[in-house]
Formats: C-alpha cells, sequence, structure tokens
C-alpha cells in the first residue's frame, strides 16, 4: 500500500533506475570483506556487471532487507540475523543444481549454520570467526607486566584490569547480540540466554567498566588499532587480523594480536544469501558457485583472514592462517565456542534497551 | 468589464515554451542516458524537477486556478509529496505494533473473522516513549547540544559577517568565497578530518608537545567537545550567510548619524546594528539549531558513549531493536519539537511585520 502510493508520486522518476541490464550482478557485502580481484575474475570470465556497496553492521543490511525492493542479488547476512529475515520471507531458497561446487563445502561447519537455516536451505556459509579480543602486545606488556597473557574476558570485564589499560584506549563493539553474550559467558551463565534476569547481570557488568571504554564502534576499531590509537578492542577476528597486518605494513613499531578468550567466545557464520526479489539470480547462483571454487576462496580469505568453510581449499589458504589457533581454532578451542540464538521482539527490546543503557548511561 | 480581466496578475499566463518542452526534454534525456552515456542520477533530477513543473502546470490549468495559484502550485506540490506524503506515512507506521514480516509492522487494517474490516492503531507507542525516561533525556540533550553550538556559532559568526559586510568591494567577494569554499569538499570528508586534529596522534596534540605546553596528548575525540567543534564547524556557513546578508544592507548614514550626535561606537554598536540585524541573527540561529537537533553523522564520528542525541536514539530503535513503530513516534515527536518553535517564530515575525 504504501509503496505503491510513494511510487505513483515518484512519477516516472523510479523507471530507469529499475531497469537492469542484461548480466548484472549487484552485491552488498562487508567492508572490506573481499578481493577485487575475485570480482574482477568473475566479471570478465561470466561477462557479468558486477557492483559492490558495502556495509558495517547488520542491522544496516537487515533495515534494507525489511524495507524491501533492495535491488540486491546477493548480501551477506551473519546467520542469527538470517535467520529472522528468513522468517519475515526476506530470501528465496537456493537452487543447489546451479551449485554444484557445494560438495566442497565442510559439512560440520554447514551443519552448524542449518542451525539457523534448515538444511542449508536459503544460505552458504561464506567466512566464519570468533568474536574475541584483539590487543596491542606492547601496550598492554607495558601496563599488565611482560607475563600477562590475554587469554580471558577479565582485560575487559574486570574494572580492575580494565582500569589499568583504559588510558591507552579500549573499544567495544557496538552490536548487543555481539556483546552479551560475552559478558554472559564472562560471568558463567548460559551466553545464549534470553531470560531478562541474566541479560540484566550481562547489563551491569558491561556498565561496571563502561567508564574506561573509549568508544562504542564496529569498524572504527580497525584503524585505530593499526595505529596505535587504541590498545584493547572487542572484535571480529578477521578484522582483528586485518588491523595487525596494516600494522605490521606501517612498520611503525605497532604490534596487534587477537586472542579468543578461555571463557568462550561466540562463533559466527556469514552467509550468502539471494533476496527474494533479486533482480539477477541466475547471475547470483553464478556468483554464490563461484566463491565456492577452492582456489578463489582461499585467496580471499589470505586477504580477509577469515576462515572460510570450504574443505577443499585448506591446502590453498596460506599456512601462516591455517596454522593459526585463533583463526582455524583447535578442536579443544571449537568445544568452548557457542553460536548466536535470534530472540524474538520482546527480548530485542530488552536488549536494545539495556544496550543503550550501558552506553550512554541512562 | 474589460478593465477587470486587464487587472495585473489576473490574465492568463501563456504556456511558458519550457513547460511544453518538459517532457520532450524527459524523453530526450531518457534516450540520452543510453545513447550519450549520461549519468542515471542527473537523469534522474532533471527528470524529476522538470516533471514536477510540468505536472504542477498542467494540474493547476485542469482544476482551472488562477495562474497566480498554479505558480504556488508547483512548490506546493513539493511539499506535499516530500514533506506531507512521508509524513503521514511515518504517523501511520507510529500507529502500527512491530512484527517479523516485510515490512516489519502491523498492517493498518485486518479482515475480522465476520468479513468486516478493523482497523489496527493504537496510541501505545507514544505511551511508551513516555514511560521510559531515556526519550526526554534524549530530546533534552539535543535540544542542549544544539542551542550550545548555535550560540559558540553566532559568537564565531556574527564578527566574521560583520567584518566581510564592513569590507571595501574586491576583498569582501573573496572573503565571501571562502566562507562558501568547505561546500565544496563532502561534509562527511570535513568531519573526517576534523579526526585528523583531534585525536591522540593528531595534529593539535602534536603541535602542543612539540611546544612544550602538554607533556600527555590531550583526550579530544570521542567527547563533547568534539561534537561542539564539529557542529559549530559544519554550520557555520550558514549562521555567516543570513547574518551577512542582513548587516550588508545596514545603511552607513544611521551609523555616522549615531555618531555625530555622540554616541561611542559601543553604543551605535548595541542601540543600532545589533537590534536591526536581530531577523539574520534568527534566521542564521534557526538555519543552526534546527538541523544540530537531529545530528546524527557528527556526534556518531566525533562524540563519545555517552553522548546521548536523538538521533542515535533514532538509530538504535530503527536498527537493533528494529522497532519502527516506536522509531516513527520518536520521529514524528521530534519533527512536532522542531516544527513549532518555528512556526511560533514565524508569527512573532508577522506580528513584527504587521506593527511595522
Amino acid at each position: 500500500m504504501k509503496r505503491s502510493i510513494l511510487a505513483a508520486a515518484a512519477l516516472g522518476m523510479t523507471v530507469p533506475a529499475v531497469a537492469q541490464a542484461e548480466g548484472s550482478l549487484n552485491l552488498y557485502i562487508w567492508s572490506d570483506y573481499i578481493t577485487d580481484a575475485a570480482i574482477e575474475r568473475f566479471a570478465e570470465e561470466y561477462d557479468v556487471d558486477v557492483t559492490v556497496d558495502v556495509y558495517d553492521s547488520n542491522e544496516t543490511l537487515e533495515a534494507r532487507l525489511m524495507a524491501g525492493a533492495t535491488g540486491y542479488d546477493i548480501v551477506v547476512p551473519t546467520a542469527d540475523f538470517m535467520a529472522r529475515q528468513i522468517a519475515a520471507g526476506v530470501y528465496q531458497p537456493l537452487n543447489y543444481d546451479l551449485l554444484p561446487n557445494a560438495s566442497n563445502m565442510d559439512a560440520d561447519l554447514m551443519a552448524e549454520a542449518a542451525s539457523f537455516d534448515p538444511e542449508n536451505e536459503h544460505a552458504v556459509i561464506y567466512m566464519w570467526g570468533t568474536t574475541g579480543i584483539g590487543y596491542n602486545i606492547d601496550m598492554i606488556a607495558e601496563r599488565l607486566g611482560e607475563d600477562y597473557e590475554v587469554d580471558s574476558w577479565s582485560l575487559v570485564f574486570d574494572p580492575e584490569i580494565a582500569a589499568q589499560v583504559a588510558d591507552c584506549g579500549i573499544s567495544f563493539l557496538d552490536a548487543p547480540t555481539e556483546m552479551f553474550p560475552a559478558a554472559l559467558a564472562y560471568l558463567g551463565r548460559d551466553p545464549q540466554s534470553r531470560e531478562t534476569e541474566d541479560l540484566e547481570a550481562a547489563a551491569e557488568l558491561l556498565g561496571s567498566v563502561r567508564e574506561y571504554v573509549r568508544y562504542f564502534h564496529s569498524s572504527q576499531y580497525i584503524s585505530d588499532l593499526a595505529n596505535g590509537e587504541t590498545c584493547v578492542s572487542v572484535g571480529w577476528s578477521g578484522d582483528v587480523f586485518q588491523a595487525a597486518d596494516r600494522a605490521a605494513e606501517a612498520d611503525r613499531g605497532v604490534n596487534v594480536w587477537y586472542a579468543i578468550p578461555k571463557e568462550g567466545a561466540l562463533v559466527w557464520f556469514d552467509m550468502l544469501a539471494v533476496p527474494e526479489d533479486a533482480p539477477n539470480v541466475e547471475n547470483a547462483h553464478a556468483f554464490i558457485n563461484y566463491l565456492m571454487e577452492p582456489d578463489v576462496i582461499a585467496e580471499i580469505t589470505n586477504y580477509v583472514w577469515y576462515a572460510n568453510a570450504n574443505e577443499a581449499s585448506v591446502p590453498m589458504v596460506d599456512e601462516e592462517i591455517t596454522s593459526d589457533p585463533a583463526i582455524f581454532p583447535t578442536d579443544e578451542v571449537m568445544d568452548r565456542l557457542f553460536t548466536a540464538v535470534t530472540y524474538g521482539s520482546r527480548v530485542d527490546r530488552v536488549i536494545s534497551r539495556l544496550w543503550t543503557g550501558v552506553r550512554t548511561g541512562q | 468589464m474589460s478593465g477587470a480581466s486587464a487587472t495585473p496578475g489576473r490574465g492568463r499566463l501563456a504556456l511558458p515554451p519550457a513547460m511544453i518542452a518538459a517532457p520532450l526534454v524527459v524523453i530526450a534525456l531518457m534516450l540520452g542516458r543510453h545513447w550519450l552515456f549520461l549519468p542515471e542520477d542527473l537523469v534522474l533530477l532533471i527528470g524529476a524537477a522538470l516533471l514536477f513543473a510540468f505536472g504542477g502546470f498542467v494540474l493547476g490549468r485542469l482544476v482551472g486556478l488562477p495562474d497566480r495559484w498554479i505558480v504556488i502550485a508547483v512548490p506546493m506540490l513539493w511539499l506535499v509529496v516530500f514533506f506531507l506524503v512521508p509524513f503521514f506515512v511515518l504517523g501511520r507506521i507510529s500507529l502500527a505494533e512491530t512484527m517479523i514480516a516485510r515490512p516489519p509492522y502491523s498492517p493498518l487494517w485486518e479482515r475480522g473473522d465476520d468479513g468486516g474490516i478493523e482497523i489496527i492503531a493504537s496510541l501505545e507507542n507514544y505511551r511508551f516513549l513516555l514511560s521510559d525516561a531515556l526519550y526526554v533525556n534524549a530530546y533534552l540533550s539535543s535540544l542542549k547540544i544544539a542551542a550550545i553550538s548555535t550560540l559558540f556559532a553566532l559568537l564565531i559568526g556574527y564578527p566574521i559577517a560583520y567584518y566581510i559586510a564592513r569590507s571595501p568591494e574586491p576583498r569582501r567577494s573573496i572573503l565571501l568565497l571562502l566562507v562558501i569554499l568547505p561546500f565544496w569538499t563532502s561534509f562527511l570528508l570535513r568531519v573526517y578530518a576534523w579526526i585528523g586534529f583531534l585525536r591522540r596522534d593528531g595534529v593539535i596534540n602534536n603541535l602542543l608537545t612539540w611546544a612544550g605546553i602538554i607533556d600527555e596528548p590531550l583526550v579530544m575525540m570521542q567527547t563533547d567537545f568534539a561534537v561542539y567543534i564539529g557542529i559549530v564547524y559544519t554550520y557555520l556557513p550558514f549562521m555567516i550567510l543570513p547574518l551577512y546578508a542582513n548587516l550588508v544592507k545596514l545603511d552607513g548614514a544611521l551609523l555616522e548619524a549615531a555618531s555625530d550626535l555622540g554616541a561611542s561606537p559601543v553604543t551605535t554598536f548595541l542601540t543600532v546594528t545589533l537590534p536591526l540585524s536581530v531577523p539574520g541573527i534568527v534566521a542564521g540561529s534557526m538555519l543552526v539549531f534546527i538541523p544540530a537537533i537531529g545530528e546524527y553523522v557528527i556526534p556518531a564520528l566525533l562524540g563519545g558513549p555517552d553522548t546521548l542525541m536523538i538521533g542515535r536514539t533514532l538509530w538504535d530503535e530503527f536498527f537493533s531493536a528494529r522497532d519502527w513503530p516506536v522509531a516513527s513516534a520518536v520521529a514524528i515527536v521530534m519533527l512536532v519539537l522542531v516544527v513549532l518553535p518555528i512556526m511560533w517564530l514565524q508569527s512573532v515575525q508577522n506580528r513584527q511585520e504587521a506593527q511595522e
């Protein structure tokens, strides 16, 4: 109803925008999450015009999807967000006949992702990773001693420890669905809890260290860690490794690394999915299939430093990455990881309100 | 009789050739997009503007409005389509309930079991805004930040505008150009540039450390201080330009008369210049105050976690709580908060003009 009024009011304005050239593909993906080379090669091989737009939060992606008619052919939601979007009817089922490369995928990881999307009907895994702690090795050693080992959430959640590193800058992700499970894990409670009492306890913990947090942001910390502007960030594994990589390249004495806390951490899956109203469904499938070619996805992993779920690609990934337990965790670490949950709208409201309280002290 | 029809303003405007050409130009532009590779946005923009003008004109003719009304009809149509319609869409969402669907709120009506139509609407979301002090605090804090920023923009902008208005001609144009020049760079880039100045390892800290004034870098990023700097800097031209336009019209003879009668420069300024420039002050302050209330980008980039502004609250409702109805209610309340002072000011001004 609403849309038809607007469309009528817009007169002829929308006509040129809707018409898509033949052989195009509109990709909407996280910032810094794919290589230009991979896109160019696809564009050449398949003779398709590829347009790439980027976002830095699941919330932004979801708002656009929920409004409908995005014009995107492929989007990359995180699995717990995707579960809700599937319920709202945002995605179309994948046609696996067009995705022969799906046989390259790691069955265990796909099974994990299937808890959000039964039988992987709507999406395949693009990359996966953990939400842990990125830190500046030297600044932490300077403040907490050479022997201090970053292996616990206490670095950011224990007010006494956080206070000692606050002066060099702590940042948190501005994403309640990442921060609450971490806080619950540190408290020894069920990180997947939806109980208001647990969530309030987590909010109290987060609030108790708020004064030591310089800012809450979900992408800014990459460059800040790399520049030495901040020294501790709760962040996504690959983003922290990108910061480490940039710092090493700049060669200004900044050394960044990443830890999966021993209390457990969130493991998440970013999925390749096709919106229900995608204009170029066939190209979307071709691109997803292309991204499941072992050499293509290995090359991307070598750039973004996130683990992919493509079993056949592992031998082609740099050994530096595959041998790093923070990226390809050992089985023992794997056991401590937990997946996110999809909250209902009542819990969403509770969490959102608690999070505003944590952030602003209101 | 014939005299009446000749009254100025009553005569039929001839359909301007440009108006007739408008649809042709739109078609040409669409073709041009394919053959001349014109950018799509440009085609859309020109096409929309032309269609608007043409649509307003033809509509007015069809309804048989007098021509002078038709001239008003074009901007009116613009207001209706881009302000009133979205406002009602927003108002309608603010009465709905949130749900997991696309779009994520309840429909306006539903077929009941008996086949009748039930309208689903409630003021629950507005009640919710009152039940939590957060929203009131966010509104108040936005008003405070906007008011303080406006004050500083005025204090900085007034002397600049005064100086430009008093400058001799060639210099005046150059100074004006300098005020407008920053607009040639993207607003986002200019705010980003401030990050380079304010951060720990930034220009200001490095200069102060180098000069030996400070030992430890000052923390300026992610503070309210940075937000004020960002807002005042960004909106300063909006303060200077109306003030300049007002001050440049100031009759020099009045100032001479004041000094001939023995008034000191300070007295002259306070009793002549300042009162006469009130319309400029009001216009400039409104242009700074109103966008500053709803500012989202500057506090997001420069502000700290405890910088509470309504723009951010709106973001939270819309994106992280996924509650479009409450977000719409927040927006409607904000709009009312912004529109009411404007209307009040308008009526004050009208009364003043009527008195003169």
